[in-house]
């Protein structure tokens, strides 16, 4: 699969890899990784809101998706021991994580509690 | 106003959005973003008939909801917060209040299901996702080579126990009884399988750890004097159950564990308020019995409905 270009403001989650985690991380100043796999039933309730998400918060906050099979690096870098997981970071850090589904307003409500 | 507003989407729920739908019966399924029925969370339904091969939990709720939504369902994802009584041309009806909008409907189904009961020992909260789990397969992965503790013995901790041994070195089943719950084939293979140890009469009394999961604290229930810390990676917790009808206390009848109280029809004290699954009051919760539970509730929603309506079939 060829590894997705960094774009401007994108208003529908993008994929990040062990190989792009870093560029993404300080390129974007407010994104969320949205750490997820194919055998995990709940990680698939969390793909909707997060489309709508990335479509309603374009131009402040970068959403994403790493599949954790694929990129072990990431997993062990921090530590993710439960899916669905969501990193957040800010300015280049990772400023928290949220582990499990909830309902979007709750979602964007725990997202903004880390700026 | 729908005729008919379902509460989860489960197998229970699902199969009476199917019945509904089929009935021509307006109807709107309200599926939680929050909490996914259980039974998406299980790896293996092997007592499901048709499916002599055994399917995945999540494959099978995807193709119920396909069959349902096949015959006209709407499904959106919503969670419902509240209940309240309202009328429609002088005919009762429901008002179900989310955390963003409300829906009107004649009847109601719920079909909301159960979440694992927490053991709310010392580090279960605080290290949940940090190696504390309610679902092996999303997180069993995670643990390849590890040593991981069960706590339960009934056929949910059994069988997830059996799933995490394809990951983890070894397996310990703690368990507050000195024999496992769990339905007989299960109870053998948990005893064949050769990464699986157990701990008897034993309870789980903290979870260790600062950033990750260390170890598990267990005491003896026949002597409490015996405690000792079993090193683990990981914790999975399947005890029990509770189900999700807080938003129900004062509307209808529940019983001492917060299930629904149903007749044999599915209606619960509120007239036109049925419910069916794992949320109500009943012997055995399985993926077949929700199944039968929704067909039923569904089925006395719409009798209801078309007597409120005038047009039951024979009057």
């Amino acid at each position: 699969m060829a590894e997705e270009i960094l774009v401007t403001n994108p208003d529908h989650p993008i994929t990040v890899t062990d190989g792009t985690i870093k560029e993404a991380v300080e390129a974007y100043p407010f994104l969320v990784i949205d750490c997820w796999a194919e055998w995990c039933g709940p990680c698939k309730m969390i793909g909707p809101i997060l489309e709508s998400l990335a479509k309603k918060h374009a131009g402040e906050i970068v959403f994403a998706k790493l599949d954790v099979e694929k990129n072990p690096q990431t997993v062990a870098t921090y530590s993710i021991r439960s899916i669905p997981n969501l990193l957040v970071f800010k300015n280049g850090n990772k400023v928290g994580d949220i582990v499990g589904a909830m309902p979007e307003e709750k979602l964007i409500e725990r997202i903004r509690s880390f700026a | 106003m729908y005729d008919i507003l379902i509460v989860g989407s489960g197998p229970a729920g699902l199969t009476a959005g199917m019945y509904a739908s089929r009935a021509a019966m307006r109807t709107l399924l309200l599926a939680s973003a929050y909490h996914p029925s259980l039974i998406t969370t299980t790896d293996l339904i092997e007592n499901y008939p048709g499916f002599p091969e055994g399917i995945s939990g999540f494959e099978l709720v995807e193709k119920f909801r396909e069959q349902a939504e096949k015959f006209g369902l709407e499904c959106i994802q919503d969670d419902a917060v509240s209940l309240e009584k309202t009328s429609k041309n002088s005919a009762p009806a429901w008002k179900v209040t989310t955390s963003g909008s409300s829906f009107e409907a004649l009847a109601v189904i719920i079909a909301t299901g159960t979440e694992y009961a927490h053991l709310n020992v010392k580090g279960e909260e605080e290290l949940t996702g940090r190696g504390v789990s309610y679902c092996a397969t999303c997180d069993g992965p995670f643990f390849k080579d590890a040593h991981l503790v069960v706590v339960g013995g009934g056929d949910t901790a059994v069988q997830e126990a059996l799933f995490l041994t394809r990951f983890a070195r070894k397996v310990t089943i703690v368990h507050r009884r000195d024999r496992l719950r769990a339905t007989g084939i299960l109870r053998q293979r948990a005893h064949d399988n050769e990464r699986i140890s157990f701990e008897w009469n034993a309870v789980v009394t903290e979870i260790m750890g600062e950033s990750a999961v260390t170890g598990v604290k267990i005491r003896n229930v026949k002597n409490p004097e015996d405690e000792k810390v079993l090193k683990a990676e990981g914790v999975f917790i399947f005890t029990g159950y509770i189900p999700y009808t807080s938003f129900l206390h004062g509307i209808l009848a529940l019983d001492e564990g917060g299930y629904i109280v149903v007749d044999a029809e599915m209606k619960t004290s509120a007239p036109g308020i049925f419910a069916c699954g794992d949320c109500t009051k009943k012997l055995l919760r399985q993926v077949v019995t929700a199944c039968g539970d929704g067909a039923t509730a569904a089925f006395s929603a719409e009798h209801y409905v078309n007597e409120l309506k005038g047009t039951l079939y024979g009057t």
